[in-house]
């Protein structure tokens, strides 16, 4: 199949606006969006710059918007997307070149809400044992994988870039509903501040974005929840 | 900065539009608020000031505007209603999106009859 990639570019050293880069490709509608960015790189256009390391889903590396909703580049095939198919950075983080986005104040809100294991009680003999209910009490949140999908489809977010966002409440409720760590008040009063969770407007854009299928909401209806009852 | 006209044009689906119509639906609902506020207080100048303002509201074109503010009312209540049953109950999320067709849903079968009444009042 003939694809046109229409990709928004943007070079701070070169360029005072971002323009739009038409690039027209033959494909296999089996072929990952991803490796039609490839193709433009490696033969039509080597300034192109993104990012991708694993290329299957799990690194969270190429989370772009695809047609105007945010997905990985490498988990969605051209024959779902069209024959002309638009590319943009992630919205509301500082765009360094073309696809590239700076996610470190994402990072740093990830590390605000103390994504490790926290302990007071002294160390057991053996490991700390946890019933499999307990277990599957956090399994969902367990499979994020820091792409930004969900925190760049926020509206709460695209107006307020000092709201927590969605990713960092997921990595927050991992260790929340974890029944051996201890370190649950200190997260909990980081996300019961102005730009915690309350900033959630339960508009489901980071369900729909996530490419691991974490519902999302639910998990930041339960950190609420958890903050209004102390139930866990 | 993300641009006002991007709020608009990422993807979302039923519930990135039931966010959006939900604020549209209470501001329009603020602002006929504040204008009855101002025809309200105009009983403290006399019953003849007080009656001009609501000959206003008789008029064809407030009659249609009763009509859209019955539906921002009727909107914003029932998809309130869903978002506080969201909150308290996060396990309905797994539906995220039947709770918002149940909205619309919902919304067409009071405000269709509902808007035909009140049409039908302004066209006597």
């Amino acid at each position: 199949m003939k694809v046109t990639l229409r990709i928004k570019r943007f070079n701070p050293e070169k360029d005072s606006q971002p323009w739009w880069g038409e690039y027209l490709l033959e494909a296999e509608p089996t072929d990952r969006l991803l490796d039609a960015l490839n193709h433009v790189k490696w033969y039509l256009d080597g300034t192109l710059t993104y990012r991708r390391s694993c290329a299957h889903g799990i690194c969270g590396s190429d989370a772009m918007l695809i047609n105007g909703a945010n997905a990985l580049a490498c988990k969605v095939l051209l024959k779902n997307l069209g024959s002309t198919i638009t590319v943009e950075p992630m919205r509301g983080f500082k765009v360094i070149k073309d696809l590239l986005v700076d996610m470190e104040a994402f990072f740093e809100k990830y590390r605000k809400v103390k994504p490790y294991f926290i302990t007071q009680t002294p160390e057991p003999e053996k490991e700390r044992l946890q019933s499999i209910k307990d277990r599957e009490r956090f399994e969902d949140t367990t499979k994020c994988i820091l792409c930004g999908a969900c925190t760049t489809s926020c509206p709460s977010f695209w107006a307020n870039e000092d709201y927590i966002g969605p990713a960092a409440i997921v990595n927050a409720h991992r260790f929340i509903f974890d029944s051996r760590d201890e370190g649950r008040e200190e997260r909990l009063n980081i996300l019961g501040a102005a730009d915690g969770v309350w900033r959630c407007r339960t508009i489901f854009n980071c369900v729909e974005a996530c490419p691991r299928g974490i519902n999302v909401t639910r998990a930041i209806g339960e950190v609420k929840k958890a903050l209004l009852f102390r139930r866990f | 900065m993300v641009k006002p006209h991007e709020y608009l044009t990422y993807k979302g689906r039923a519930g990135q539009w039931a966010w959006l119509l939900h604020r549209v639906t209470g501001v329009g609902v603020l602002l006929f608020l504040l204008v009855h506020i101002v025809d309200t207080a105009f009983i403290g100048w006399g019953p003849a000031l007080y009656n001009k303002a609501m000959a206003v509201y008789r008029m064809p074109i407030f009659r249609v505007g009763e009509v859209l503010l019955a539906g921002c009312v009727l909107f914003h209540a029932l998809n309130g209603v869903r978002i506080i049953l969201i909150d308290f109950w996060p396990e309905t999320t797994a539906a995220h999106r039947k709770w918002v067709y149940a909205v619309g849903v919902l919304f067409a079968v009071i405000f269709i009859p509902t808007a035909i009444v009140m049409l039908e009042w302004v066209a006597r």
